[in-house]
């Protein structure tokens, strides 16, 4: 995890740990270190699994006691049944992935409920970037150039909701996060589009 | 000497070890019923330990070895063997299975030939070798000879129970059936059901020696001569299963063997033609060919699935965490066959993490790729350790 990224992911947990109940049995699908799937054992006595591809990620995952599969989530999730998860997760991962559509199907198959969380590229930073310097946007939450970004799928938030609507997925939440904390947070709900930095959604279907 | 050896050698020099090991060895007179209902009057257990065992008993690290494997596991038996035991770069001071913290322990498995009671062992009843009339034995049983002996030894809880291709079997068995016992289950390199395609080479194999004159239907132990030719040529064959495509062209590609060009005859031409003789001709020197017969259908009859109507069922009751390991090029058990062990584990909400190893060495891979299986095994300790404490 890069050190600029801490902050997000620390953010982003906090609103994936409110969202989850109690005892739930919860996947997480590119589990990184495990922290996440960690603090929901922890705090929340959750039956926690983590599917991760890198064997740094799989060995920390172990180190606290999680119980990790090592694997490529392109690859779908066929060993999994139906609803056989409570909430499946998608951390910050969607925009990474090869296919992400197989995978969001694969997602909305295995989970009862489905939490997706990615950086908003409508955010209005993002678009004056690309007006104003004709340059691949970079930012706090995507610092890579456009040669060496891991984030090969990137979406808006308003991609996110017509896409949600045109499958029949339902958004239970739609959560809109700026990091600057002087930003006015009415705004950031309002417009969310436009202000959010990233977005945490909860969905079904 | 071939790349494996020197590997071996590389080390003795380079790695930590145990020093100087003596095998154990325990009677059973108790008489113990086996699954096929037959029953074994008297057995000798030979086992090695290594590292101490602490008062309350509960660091145990117990290794399952694999087909032609024995007690020795690790460290050395006289300061002049040229190889330590079968497992050394995995078990020492330091090393995956640290002997500075846990007590470790490697017996050998029933129907072997190397210090417990098999078919080159002397029947009670007639004073002669068994031969063919030892019972066919399976997994299971070499697991409940095994459980005969931590009782023996007082252990009553297993941290770990570990071991790869057969020896994974014998994993998998024990958090089944001994699901108190075990907390920590490492399964390398193995199935919870033998394919079609390891039936078939098992086959082969024993086919190979039955079809050697001097097999004589299992009686050979009075007679100068052995079944060695069938024995060899099982072994060439086991061989070229535990290698890989990769490796093979890898450590022989087309090369020939003293030669600088084809010589237009049988002999021995190619490197690989004489590995797989070197390894068939020591392979006789220190194996049995009934041993070979026994162990190779305890293996084709294992399938767990059936034996408990799914592996779901099977898994029901484990109480183990569990980390399977599996290789990249080992085609003899696939990974997809871990998976389907992790599948089922995970159907049962059990505690099971999952890494394949990427390898060049097929199903060897687990006798040599002790340093990235250190690292998963090291922190996969660790959280368990925390908890000890």
């Amino acid at each position: 995890m890069k050190k600029n990224e801490n902050e997000i992911f620390r953010l982003d947990y906090d609103v994936i740990l409110n969202l989850v109940e109690f005892n739930s049995k919860v996947l997480d699908l590119g589990c990184g270190d495990g922290e996440l799937l960690y603090r929901l054992k922890k705090e929340k006595n959750c039956l926690v699994r983590g599917v991760e591809i890198s064997t740094t990620g799989v060995v920390e995952s172990l180190e606290k006691g999680l119980s990790v599969y090592q694997g490529d989530i392109n690859e779908g999730l066929k060993d999994y049944p139906d609803k056989s998860f409570d909430y499946v997760i998608l951390s910050y991962t969607l925009q990474e992935l090869l296919k992400p559509e197989l995978v969001l199907n694969e997602t909305l198959r295995v989970g009862k409920k489905v939490i997706v969380s990615f950086p908003n590229f409508g955010n209005w930073k993002i678009r004056l970037y690309l007006l104003l310097k004709g340059r691949m946007p970079k930012s706090k939450i995507l610092p890579f150039e456009w040669y060496n970004t891991p984030n090969i799928h990137l979406i808006t938030i308003k991609d996110f909701r017509i896409y949600c609507m045109e499958k029949n997925i339902k958004v239970l939440k739609e959560i809109p996060i700026n990091l600057d904390k002087r930003f006015n947070q009415f705004l950031v709900n309002r417009f969310r589009n436009l202000f959010a930095q990233f977005v945490i959604y909860l969905i079904y279907k | 000497m071939s790349d494996y050896e020197s590997n071996e050698i590389k080390i003795k020099d380079n790695k930590k070890s145990i020093g100087i090991v003596k095998t154990e060895y325990i009677e059973v007179t108790e008489p113990i019923t086996l699954v096929s209902g037959k029953t074994l009057e008297k057995i000798r257990i030979a086992y090695e330990m290594y590292g101490k065992l602490n008062e309350e008993k509960t660091n145990v690290i117990l290794i399952c070895h694999a087909l032609s494997g024995d007690a020795h596991a690790a460290g050395y038996h006289t300061p002049n063997d040229k190889k330590p035991g079968w497992w050394d770069g995995m078990i020492g001071p330091d090393k995956s299975f640290d002997t500075n913290k846990y007590c470790v322990i490697c017996s050998n498995f029933l129907g072997s030939c190397n210090g417990t009671t098999g078919p080159s062992s002397i029947n009670p009843k007639t004073n002669k070798p068994y031969g063919l009339t030892f019972p066919i034995i399976t997994i299971k049983d070499m697991v409940n000879v095994q459980k005969i002996l931590l009782d023996k030894l007082g252990i009553k809880k297993i941290f770990c129970v570990t071991g790869g291709s057969i020896g994974g079997m014998q994993v998998l068995e024990w958090a089944i059936s001994y699901p108190d016992m075990v907390k920590l289950a490492i399964p390398i390199a193995t199935t919870s059901s033998l394919s079609a395609q390891g039936i078939a080479f098992n086959e082969v194999g024993r086919q190979a020696i039955m079809m050697d004159p001097n097999w004589n239907n299992g009686n050979y132990y009075d007679s100068d001569k052995k079944p060695d030719k069938g024995l060899s040529l099982a072994r060439m064959i086991g061989h070229i299963t535990y290698l890989s495509d990769d490796i093979m062209d890898i450590k022989f590609a087309r090369r020939l063997q003293n030669r600088s060009q084809l010589g237009f005859d049988f002999l021995t031409e190619f490197q690989v033609e004489s590995y797989l003789h070197h390894q068939g001709s020591t392979f006789i020197k220190r194996f049995d060919a009934n041993s070979y017969l026994y162990i190779t259908k305890a293996m084709d009859y294992f399938d767990l699935a059936a034996e408990y109507g799914s592996l779901e069922n099977a898994f029901a009751n484990v109480q183990a965490a569990f980390l399977v390991i599996s290789f990249s090029t080992d085609w003899l058990f696939p990974s997809s066959e871990s998976k389907e062990i992790v599948r089922a584990l995970r159907y049962c909400n059990k505690e099971v993490s999952y890494s394949e190893i990427q390898s060049l060495y097929g199903h060897d891979a687990f006798l040599l790729e002790f340093e990235k299986m250190k690292i998963l095994i090291k922190s996969f300790f660790k959280a368990y350790e925390n908890e000890e404490k």
